[in-house]
């Protein structure tokens, strides 16, 4: 029974999944573009592309020079934690991943690390790790996100349960079971919680609570149905027919538990000896879909009654409808089996209706030469093959990518090989013409450093002499010359003449000292904005170049490793896609030879029953007659002067048939 | 009798618990494909990195990389169909939104609609975007002056029903 009620506890549990979104945005808006790109992946539930995108981010982010002054850096903490968070959305939960290092270290806002706490601990516990979510959940300290203010104490009871905890889980579930959302879940799981510990009586009351919650949510009222049927079978266990049949027949007749539901019905009252009343459920059920469990056992439940009853004849023939319903069924599974070894399943699942239509993979069936997917039901809602089938189809994505990027790398390297014929030709001209010019502005800067430096010595030492025009400066040599080449015995006036000559250029230099330093700073300055225009220029076609050679250089090494890298990546993947297939095709076909081992029982129990039911129903014609004719003696010795008129009538349809004919 | 109907019992009890027999066999190799499926999936996200990084040096070096994002308010009611782009009277872009698309930029998401190669100086950006509003078609159009520098340059277009908005980042 405790694997029965572990199987409801995860069944209630999966129909309650709640999805809460860890990546919360700056409230005062965004600051980095690209982390909300990353978001933006992240809210259409793309998590690849948001953890790629991310990623990218923080390493372009950390080969900065000055991080601090990019505007990532409002969101390094949230990144790294959103990074794996992302993962843990993709599934990707490994002990030493990003996902498990993002909850312990997460430096982000306390609700956001409790609710990827609550996350992990949830995968942790649906992947049938109880330990584990346990050891994760007890992490979980202080406000939680308001989303799932009741879904974590309903996960931290489930995962109790699990691990035997039942105390602790009851206190939990108690607090909860009013709670908006939590009505009908909580109730169910505290009635397991409490049969478990041994607190039957309790237990059953608190499903009996459950299997009367009045609401129109669809969900609520399946947990209702379930805890009548899980309380009827209980009883049916315990041997209180009666009681039982009160519970299952609360339970819904058009509701997803109705089939099993009907079937405990008949079994209550068939065990109460009840058997005509055991007809009314079962003959509702023998007419719904020939593929579900229930179905194929009311079948033999059916004649089985009838022939509790007396009435072999109807019994026979619904025995006889039986074996060919099941050898029907078996030539359908069969085929199925056939159609699923030969990829026509796997082929069927990854087609593009997937992303349309969520009920594919039931609604597959109808594609020509694919397995019947209603024998498949309870698997396809199983953990181990829903898991499995989205690793096949993210293998399936990755493949895709794989392929598609590979035409990148192609595509990389034809710009290079373009770019490369086109640089190369002109840069070495280019280059040469760039020397020269540089050479020459160096020159020039180094003039105007020099400028600059004498008129800043200028400010503290007035030279007058620097800045003499080029004529005073000819004029002035000019002078010196002719007072050098002057004769010793030369006319003293014109000695004065060459001092007055020089006086007056001396006078002007000296009083115009101040405006000529003012005209020669300001020049300078003018000097400065074409040099920083130079420098402008300079830096433009540095950066040209440099982008121009870096357009085709360097590529090579990098792009190999890549092309290696990925096709390493798409062989594992092809690998990986072969294995993940071959398990769910595993999964498929045990549960097909599953059903048909069962129907193959079934059959062998309504060949012994119909040849059961038909020496009755002979045995008890052949009673029949017997006593008929016994009768018809007894009558003819009584009434023999009659004897004569008896034959005649004996021709008409006696008592001894009707049974036969009722049951045709 | 009795016997017959405790069988009956007994394959309808096996039938509500579930047949995990088969299931339970493969745990481990369930558990050990899985965690290789999570490897796999490391090293593919390792190399679409490295892919960004390089398609980000190789096609967009930084001197002439322009981008172009598209942003909404929180909440907002207006749901954008479907936007164009027109750079220096050249459209460059036209974009047809899902509505799981629509929800992510409601919720905070900003899309990076186009990007772009352009050299430094004065660009001219024209937006028309159509959507709804409470039911009714809202057409919206915008123009933006920008400046290319010689870093990259992103421009930030917000939608909402009265207009659209331009920041330059």
């Amino acid at each position: 029974m405790s694997t029965l009620l572990r199987t409801l506890i995860l069944a209630t549990g999966m129909c309650y999944a709640a999805c809460v979104c860890g990546a919360e945005q700056d409230s005062n808006g965004l600051k980095d573009l690209y982390f909300g790109e990353a978001l933006y992946y992240a809210y259409q539930d793309n998590y690849f592309s948001a953890i790629s995108r991310l990623d990218t981010e923080l390493a372009q982010y950390y080969g900065l020079d000055e991080p601090e002054k990019n505007s990532f850096h409002f969101y390094q903490d949230n990144a790294e934690f959103d990074v794996g968070d992302f993962e843990l959305y993709y599934r990707m939960y490994g002990r030493a991943g990003r996902a498990v290092k993002a909850v312990i270290q997460g430096n982000v806002p306390e609700r956001v690390r409790n609710g990827a706490i609550y996350r992990l601990a949830k995968i942790y516990y649906e992947t049938q790790q109880p330990l584990q979510a346990l050891s994760t959940i007890k992490k979980l300290k202080g406000n939680v996100p308001e989303k799932i203010r009741y879904e974590e104490p309903f996960l931290r009871a489930q995962i109790d349960i699990e691990t035997g905890r039942f105390s602790e889980a009851i206190g939990l579930l108690r607090k909860i079971e009013n709670a908006p959302g939590m009505v009908g879940f909580a109730g169910y799981n505290l009635g397991v919680a409490l049969i478990r510990s041994g607190k039957e009586q309790q237990g059953l009351a608190e499903l009996d609570k459950v299997g009367q919650v009045a609401s129109d949510d669809r969900a609520v009222q399946a947990i209702r149905d379930k805890a009548n049927l899980v309380l009827g079978f209980r009883l049916l266990e315990h041997k209180q027919p009666g009681l039982a049949k009160k519970y299952l027949d609360r339970v819904r007749i058009a509701g997803p538990f109705s089939n099993k539901a009907l079937l405990g019905a008949g079994w209550a009252a068939a065990a109460s000896g009840k058997y005509d009343r055991a007809l009314v459920p079962w003959s509702i059920l023998s007419k719904r879909n020939v593929t579900n469990k229930a179905v194929q056992e009311v079948m033999l439940g059916l004649p089985y009654a009838y022939s509790k009853l007396g009435v072999y004849g109807k019994a026979a023939l619904l025995y006889g409808h039986a074996l060919e319903s099941f050898s029907q069924e078996i030539s359908r599974l069969d085929a199925s089996i056939k159609s699923i070894r030969e990829g026509r399943f796997l082929a069927a699942l990854i087609r593009e209706e997937i992303k349309k239509d969520k009920y594919w993979v039931v609604h597959l069936r109808k594609l020509p030469k694919t397995p019947e997917t209603y024998y498949l039901l309870d698997m396809l809602a199983s953990d181990d093959f829903q898991s499995s089938l989205k690793n096949y189809f993210d293998l399936a994505e990755l493949h895709r990518k794989l392929q598609h990027w590979e035409t990148y790398l192609a595509a990389y390297k034809q710009m290079i090989q373009i770019r490369a014929a086109y640089y190369e030709p002109l840069l070495p001209t280019i280059e040469a013409k760039f020397r020269k010019l540089d050479s020459k502005m160096k020159l020039r800067v180094e003039q105007r450093d020099h400028l600059d430096k004498r008129l800043k010595k200028m400010l503290i030492t007035p030279r007058p002499d620097f800045l003499e025009t080029a004529g005073e400066r000819r004029t002035l040599l000019q002078l010196d010359r002719m007072e050098k080449n002057l004769p010793e015995g030369a006319n003293p006036r014109i000695r004065a003449r060459i001092a007055r000559l020089r006086g007056v250029i001396m006078w002007r230099v000296e009083t115009e000292y101040q405006d000529r330093f003012s005209k020669a700073t300001m020049h300078l300055h003018e000097l400065d904005a074409d040099v920083k225009r130079l420098r402008r220029i300079y830096h433009s076609f540095v950066r040209t170049r440099q982008a121009a050679t870096q357009s085709y250089q360097g590529y090579d090494k990098e792009l190999t490793h890549l092309r290696i890298k990925m096709q390493q990546a798409d062989d594992t993947i092809k690998q990986l896609m072969a294995r993940q297939g071959h398990m769910i095709e595993v999964m498929a076909i045990n549960e097909l030879e599953r059903r048909r081992k069962r129907l193959e029982q079934y059959q062998v129990k309504a060949r012994f029953a119909m040849a059961e039911s038909y020496d009755r129903a002979t045995k008890a014609q052949q009673e029949k007659v017997i006593q008929q004719s016994e009768k018809k003696d007894q009558a003819k010795q009584a009434d023999k002067p009659e004897e004569a008129d008896k034959p005649e009538k004996g021709d008409k349809p006696n008592e001894a048939d009707k049974p036969e004919k009722a049951d045709k | 009798m009795k016997r017959e109907i405790m069988f009956g019992l007994l394959v309808v009890l096996s039938m509500v618990s579930g047949s995990l027999h088969a299931e339970k066999l493969n745990k481990q190799q369930i558990k050990g494909l899985d965690e290789q499926v999570q490897g796999i999936k490391r090293d593919v996200l390792s190399i679409s990195t490295q892919l960004n990084l390089l398609e980000e040096k190789l096609l967009y070096p930084s001197n002439t990389y322009m981008a172009f994002f598209v942003s909404m308010d929180k909440g907002a009611d207006f749901s954008p169909d479907s936007i164009k782009l027109t750079l220096d009277d050249k459209n460059v872009t036209n974009y047809i939104y899902s509505y799981k698309e629509v929800q992510a930029l409601k919720e905070g998401g900003v899309q990076r609609v186009f990007t772009t190669n352009v050299t430094t100086g004065e660009h001219n950006l024209k937006i028309s975007v159509i959507g709804k509003e409470s039911g009714s078609k809202v057409t919206n159009s915008g123009t933006h002056n920008l400046k290319k520098g010689v870093g990259p340059q992103f421009v930030e277009i917000r939608l909402s029903a009265t207009g659209v908005s331009f920041r330059d980042w």
